[in-house]
């Protein structure tokens, strides 16, 4: 037998025990004194305590940022703007594997994943907008495009540093400034950033970061900002479009998923079970645009399941930080409650729920790879966000069918389509309502590439020349 | 396993597969590639590989000389690393290396059917395997027609490789596909399932000879092959990439896909084989660092 010995990053950063907010180019503790713990979902130890940002907090970061719009990075070239940009990218990438290590032990995804994807990709945003910001007058957006002012912005757990760049670096390069609350969980890679901005020389209140929980948020989207910009569950960013209506505030909401990955019996299928895995696996299925509805074409449905199961029971789940681990921790002890409650709903209505006989490490929030089978239309598991590594069945018998029931859900994030007829491929994708749909493949992201929603999974482009729109004032 | 299909329901089969995507493949084999093998692990993944070897010398210059040197080193390569699983040669030194091998327990591989363009008549080729076999070979490595195959005439590539099993006798089959000039994934996928249905004992990328040589995303594609080839018909063949793999790295990458694809019941010499010459003083090499903790260098292991 051929047994991969335990490879465990090396590399450790240095994390603080305890992080202030980062409010004007300097940390500080928060007005009324409030903290709290980030703790490792892997082994549930605390890794440092956090200050939590109060109104109070919020009033005096959006002040800092305003001003630092009024007198620094409003009136700045696009051209001086871009340059910091740059600085910020390039330094990403010198301290990457710092970062890859921190935002695995913070978040509990694989280093793989961290090493190979987060930190890379978010370095890649800063640099495409560090290109756009002396040329967006040629973004096709008008003639002269002007900043918004500051930006308030709410990020999730699920892809920490990720998010921040993909909020950050348009923003940024766009000539806004910034208030952003990451999430309660993952607090520490943000706080990362803001050493890296200090570092970076990055003018004094342009970037600011307010850890703290959802009062924190509905604070801050309560502040005066011009802009609010929010990816995470739908219930959140519909109080958010509540709290913002009637005011001048501008809005887009990045929110919830539940992505169908259509796979026809003349697809490649030994790279179709590889994209079902990387659709709904990855980052322990804690993705919006997760496929976390797999709708198999019957006439193939059996062999697709056979290969699926060999496959995922070759999954290694255990340890973030061994290079060798697929499947991390679930995020949070919430999380994985919300997890279990509704893969028992899934049996309880009659779905049948398959696992690898993979072990779990005993301390920490863990979840094997789940794949229910004979799940229909009706069921809570085909119908709501899960957000961990559970794959529901369906299946379908004509192509018409896929599209009915890959359209029948409130959300409408992105899709999935697998077959090798080019023509197929178009006819599907032009019915699809979503706002990304993967042919053959699943979960591709770049810099240049428009990600968004349709119907209750939000409006607003992030990432290529249309998320530059969100940013500016045309 | 003898052939049960005729030339024209297995060119059907074959043409019915479905298509590989060369994103989605490359991008599982770089993936398979990033595995971190180390310490315990990395040792007894350099002796698997050892074990694995096809030491192989295929050139207008061998001389008796050579190729018994190159036995000698096959059965004890160094200290107490273990023995290669065989010896590579040309048909003409196949004698000279069965002798040299006698009761080492190493098999005698030979290519044969003209390799390695196999550019001669049918009856030539099965002469020279008939004489491979003769001359003590345990295992025949043969090319396919790929002339004849990128023709489309797949009927043609099956009936051969049948004649040419067929002269083999008790020899192990390995069928060479050189997918270096087949080109594209749904031609090696094709081929490689030609190659089964015809009663390949294996099925090997490359002849070394061409500019593409053993790549790991053939190989993969290749190693999904043999395994939808058993699930299908109950029937295990075994993989040999061969050509341009180099270094102890690269071959744990190989391991890496085998043990991931595959599974244990491919992890054996049986079942997998690596065509390579310099592989196996770079394992030994590796394989001194690992026990002494300092890196020797050439002059530490024999030149062939």
């Amino acid at each position: 037998m051929f047994e991969y010995a335990p490879a465990p990053e090396s590399v450790r950063p240095e994390i603080r025990e305890h992080y202030g907010l980062f409010i004007d180019g300097k940390f500080a503790d928060a007005e009324d004194g409030a903290t709290f713990k980030s703790v490792n979902p892997s082994n549930e130890e605390v890794l440092f305590t956090v200050a939590e940002a109060g109104e109070a907090d919020v009033e005096t970061a959006v002040a800092a940022a305003r001003r630092a719009h009024e007198t620094v990075w409003g009136p700045m070239s696009g051209t001086e703007r871009g340059k910091y940009l740059f600085r910020i990218a390039r330094l990403l990438q010198e301290r990457a594997r710092e970062f890859a290590v921190a935002e695995s032990i913070d978040n509990g995804k694989p280093i793989k994943e961290t090493r190979d994807f987060d930190v890379p990709t978010a370095a890649q945003h800063f640099f495409y907008h560090a290109g756009w910001a002396d040329k967006l007058e040629y973004a096709g957006l008008g003639a002269d495009p002007r900043p918004l002012g500051v930006i308030g912005q709410v990020i999730p757990w699920n892809f920490p540093l990720l998010m921040l760049a993909w909020k950050i670096a348009p923003a940024l390069a766009c000539g806004n400034t910034v208030v952003l609350k990451p999430a309660e969980t993952t607090p520490l890679t943000a706080l990362m950033f803001a050493e890296l901005c200090a570092e970076a020389d990055l003018p004094p209140g342009v970037v600011n970061i307010l850890p703290g929980a959802g009062a924190t948020g509905a604070a801050l989207v309560d502040s005066p900002v011009d802009k609010v910009a929010f990816t995470g569950s739908t219930a959140v960013g519909r109080a958010i479009a509540k709290a913002v209506a009637g005011s001048k505030k501008k809005l887009t909401l990045e929110l919830g998923g539940k992505a169908a990955n259509i796979v026809y019996d003349d697809a490649p299928i030994d790279q179709a079970v590889e994209g079902i895995v990387n659709g709904i696996f990855f980052n322990q299925g804690h993705v919006c645009c997760a496929g976390s509805r797999l709708l198999v074409q019957e006439s193939i449905a059996e062999d697709v399941l056979e290969r699926l199961k060999d496959r995922v029971a070759t999954l290694r789940v255990g340890d973030p930080l061994d290079k060798n681990t697929d499947v991390g921790a679930v995020n949070s002890a919430e999380q994985l409650e919300r997890i279990k409650s509704l893969t028992e709903a899934g049996s309880d209505e009659g779905a049948e729920s398959w696992q690898p006989a993979c072990e779990l490490p005993e301390r920490g929030f863990w979840f094997r790879p789940t794949v229910f089978t004979g799940v229909q239309q009706s069921m809570r598991i085909a119908r709501e966000e899960i957000f961990g590594p559970v794959l529901s069945v369906l299946t379908f018998r004509t192509p018409d069918e896929a599209i009915a029931k890959a359209n029948n859900t409130p959300y409408g994030l992105s899709a999935g389509v697998w077959t090798e007829q080019g023509s197929k491929i178009l006819w599907t994708a032009e019915r699809l309502r979503a706002g990304v749909v993967w042919a053959n493949t699943f979960n591709q992201f770049d810099a240049a590439s428009p990600f968004g929603g349709l119907k209750e999974s939000g409006y607003g482009r992030e990432g290529g020349r249309q998320g530059l729109e969100a940013y500016l004032d045309v | 396993m003898g052939s049960i299909l005729s030339g024209a329901e297995a060119a059907s089969l074959v043409r019915s597969l479905p298509g590989v995507d060369a994103v989605g493949l490359e991008a599982r084999a770089a993936g398979l590639g990033t595995r971190s093998v180390k310490k315990a692990s990395k040792a007894a993944a350099i002796d698997m590989a050892i074990g694995m070897i096809d030491l192989t010398t295929l050139e207008g210059a061998d001389t008796p000389g050579k190729v018994r040197a190159l036995c000698a080193k096959a059965v004890r390569p160094d200290g107490d690393a273990p023995p290669v699983a065989a010896v590579c040669v040309y048909p003409s030194m196949a004698a000279v290396a069965a002798e040299a091998l006698k009761g080492s327990g190493v098999n005698v591989a030979s290519v044969a059917t003209g390799f390695p363009a196999g550019q001669v008549p049918l009856e030539v080729r099965l002469a020279d395997t008939e004489s491979a076999v003769r001359s003590g070979a345990d295992e025949i490595d043969m090319v396919i027609n790929r002339g004849a195959f990128l023709s489309g005439d797949l009927e043609r590539v099956f009936g051969e490789i049948k004649a040419v099993k067929a002269a083999c006798g008790d020899a192990r089959l390995k069928v060479i596909l050189e997918t270096g000039e087949l080109v594209t994934y749904d031609n090696v996928r094709r081929a490689s399932f030609l190659a089964m249905y015809a009663g390949a004992d294996f099925i090997k990328t490359s002849t070394g000879k061409v500019g593409v040589n053993a790549t790991l995303p053939v190989t993969l594609l290749m190693m999904q092959a043999v395994r939808d080839f058993r699930r299908e018909t109950g029937v295990q063949v075994g993989v040999k990439p061969a050509g341009g793999i180099r270094n102890t790295k690269d071959a744990i990458k190989y391991l890496v896909c085998v043990n991931e694809v595959l599974g244990e019941n491919w992890l054996s010499p049986h079942w997998f084989r690596f065509g390579a010459s310099s592989l196996l003083n770079d394992l030994l090499m590796q394989r001194q660092k690992l026990k002494t903790g300092n890196y020797s260098g050439p002059n530490y292991v024999t030149v062939d």
